[in-house]
């Protein structure tokens, strides 16, 4: 398999109890890119993204990390991955620095002030200690992805981010994903907005190609 | 090669920080949702309670049942609380960031089962002393009551975890998950109640609650095993 | 996957389902066979030809179906578990279809020998249930069976239902040896001194060979038995599949 791509895809075949949900998915993706995973309703772009994370095995096919079998590099390639998914994984009895705390310190990042400055600079540094089933949908979504402003991992795994953000925290998010990009990250999103932050590929899911 | 060393090196430390830190985190989170934590305990207040109204109040006969009715009581507590270990993890999505974890997820697991138990079956132990008087237990029996309590708890919450992860997925689980694990927990109740009895009759008691300690070290070893390879297979 | 391997073919062969269901029914008229003969010779000389017990009378030949079902019950389980086994490790389908099918067949083979028990323990103890150990660790047993048909049930999406069972049928079998020791030493402790079981176990030849008979006809049986839901399954598992389709027009139309 070709070295030089972040991650690759060869493939990659998907089937719930016996039904195919897709099937031959090849895609490639270099350090400094994005892409856009697009399609209908139900065409399986979240599965896909659940595929890359390997909460789900696929029924055939390969996933590359720099260039080595997935399995062989999975405890490498899960401590350079991020991924945010519909579930936020945000505890509603802690306050937003806890969670956050708590997710950087699954990464292996221990600082408080950079969570504090993470926080603030999504615009939750009013709110940082309250209690997250204080805070509304958008707030909590911007607590969830706050974990884009400190995080280093190299790959961003990302399901429908925008969703219930406003245009601050849309910009926001561009921000963060644009620095990603900069430092030779990579994103694999799904979204149904635009998130124009860089040199952004598409791949249809439904016409299996980009 | 190099890259093996790393993989290593994330694995090990990952894995022992893992440990303490899910206990601590569900510890916190159990201190902020004090009602639903302590809701276990008054259950088992109040079913204690019904056992002199349902059977009679005569100190005789209700020395007779108090092993067996504490021991059946703290197992009910228990169930009722176990689904707690994982549901909630599920709902929020921390369970999947759990899964993709870069560390060995049976330590973590491991970590809930404990902290599972220091809010469970650690507090049901330590009042069951007072149940204990009020069903009028003899004297002698109180240490081996708690005893037995505490390894057997502790085998419960094991136990239990490993019911919560099949099930977890479910969403209406909780009706499902008593009816997996109270078979696997009749052989606890057995010797739970055995080595009270035993204490109860002024006979030698540590050789139940040894089988009891065996039983424990066993479900240790192998329940976050099971639950986290349920957990892989069947909760997404 | 070492699909190519000859060495291994013949095992992930035994992985399909459509191979499965092409060589049981070339089995099934011989099994029928089979398990009406042993039964049926099993029967006519376990209740006609042997001779009646000394102290029991004729009660005593419920032996024949009481016994070959706790045998095959507790059996059934480990096959459930095997198979259950080597489907989540080596992701084989089948696997996990013999094993679905196993869970229904041990649980009714349970209380059948609970069942048949009860009705031995009326005339021979003078009640239906007692709290005897062998007893009691065979209701446990239907308790875990009833779990595993439960979960498998439980789960919209097929597969997730496949797993979860075998994981409880795997950690039902590790608990196994624990109840029965646990249950048996249960009954030590508590022990009424009215009732005893049937002390002298040593059982007569005459009795024993129509029962040995019996029980190579509940194990065909239980094969028959277990063909027969498998297939079951596979049809209604791969009705998506080009064969299952093929093979439910060429019997509409015969």
């Amino acid at each position: 398999m070709p070295n030089d791509y972040l991650i690759s895809v060869n493939d990659l075949c998907f089937e719930r109890d016996s039904l195919k949900l897709f099937g031959d998915v090849s895609l490639c993706l270099s350090a400094g890119e994005i892409l856009l995973l697009e399609g209908p309703n139900g065409c399986g772009k979240t599965t896909l993204l659940r595929l890359l994370t390997t909460l789900l095995k696929p029924t055939s096919g390969n996933v590359y990390y720099c260039g080595e079998l997935l399995d062989k590099v999975r405890y490498q390639y899960l401590a350079d991955m991020l991924y945010i998914g519909h579930q936020s994984a945000i505890k509603l009895a802690l306050s937003a620095e806890e969670n956050l705390t708590w997710m950087a310190a699954s990464e292996g990042l221990h600082e408080p002030q950079m969570v504090r400055d993470a926080l603030q600079r999504m615009g939750l540094g009013r709110v940082y200690d309250l209690p997250c089933h204080q805070l509304s949908a958008g707030q909590m979504r911007r607590v969830a992805l706050s974990r884009l402003a400190l995080s280093r991992c190299r790959l961003w795994l990302l399901d429908e981010p925008l969703a219930a953000l406003d245009a601050e925290g849309i910009e926001l998010i561009k921000s963060c994903v644009r620095k990603h990009l900069d430092r030779q990250g990579a994103v694999i999103l799904v979204s149904h907005q635009d998130l124009a932050a860089g040199p952004m590929r598409k791949y249809d899911l439904k016409e299996n190609c980009f | 090669m190099i890259l093996k060393k790393i993989v290593f090196n994330v694995n090990g430390v990952a894995a022992v920080r893992g440990f303490s830190d899910y206990v601590k985190r569900d510890l916190q989170l159990a201190y902020r949702s004090l009602g639903d934590t302590v809701a276990p305990l008054i259950f088992f207040t109040m079913v204690c309670t019904l056992v002199p109204l349902g059977l009679s109040p005569d100190t005789q006969r209700l020395s007779e049942v108090a092993p067996s009715m504490l021991w059946i009581m703290a197992l009910l507590s228990t169930l009722l609380s176990i689904e707690r270990i994982f549901i909630h993890d599920y709902e929020d999505g921390s369970l999947e960031q759990l899964l993709i974890a870069p560390q060995l997820i049976e330590i973590p697991i491991l970590g809930k089962i404990v902290a599972h138990w220091l809010v469970t079956g650690l507090p049901l132990t330590l009042m069951s002393p007072l149940l204990g008087l009020m069903l009028s237990l003899p004297g002698s029996a109180y240490p081996a009551l708690l005893l037995s309590l505490a390894i057997g708890t502790a085998y419960l919450s094991a136990v239990g975890a490993v019911g919560a992860s099949l099930t977890v997925s479910l969403g209406r689980g909780g009706l499902l998950l008593p009816l997996l694990v109270v078979p696997l927990y009749m052989p606890i109740i057995i010797f739970g109640t055995a080595t009270v009895t035993f204490a109860v009759d002024a006979m030698q008691w540590l050789g139940p609650l040894a089988a009891m300690g065996a039983m424990l070290c066993a479900a240790i070893a192998l329940c976050p095993l099971a639950a986290a390879a349920a957990l892989r297979f069947s909760s997404i | 996957m070492a699909m190519g391997s000859t060495k291994w073919q013949w095992f992930y062969r035994l992985g399909s389902p459509r191979w499965f269901y092409e060589i049981s029914g070339r089995w099934l008229p011989w099994l029928v066979c089979a398990t009406i003969i042993l039964l049926g010779v099993g029967l006519f000389w376990g209740l006609a030809l042997a001779p009646p017990d000394a102290r029991q009378g004729h009660s005593f030949r419920i032996i024949y179906l009481h016994v070959p079902a706790s045998l095959l019950a507790l059996a059934g389980y480990y096959i459930m578990a095997v198979t259950g086994a080597v489907g989540l490790i080596w992701r084989i389908k089948m696997s996990f279809m013999l094993m679905k099918s196993a869970a229904p067949i041990g649980a009714a083979l349970t209380f059948m020998a609970l069942f048949t028990g009860a009705v031995w323990g009326k005339p021979s103890w003078g009640t239906y249930w007692v709290w005897d150990a062998r007893i009691t660790s065979m209701l446990i047993l239907l308790f875990l069976y009833l779990g595993v048909l439960a979960l498998q049930r439980a789960f919209t999406s097929v597969e997730a239902g496949y797993r979860a069972s075998a994981i409880l049928a795997l950690v039902g079998t590790v608990n196994i040896p624990i109840i029965y020791k646990s249950v048996d030493w249960w009954h030590t402790l508590h022990q009424p001194a009215t009732l005893k079981l049937t002390s002298a176990s040593s059982i007569h030849t005459d009795m024993l060979e129509p029962l040995v008979v019996m029980v190579c006809g509940f194990y065909v049986f239980y094969v028959l038995a277990l063909c027969l839901f498998t297939r079951s399954e596979i049809v209604q598992q791969e009705s998506a599949t080009a064969w299952v389709k093929a093979l439910a027009t060429s019997e509409s139309r015969t």
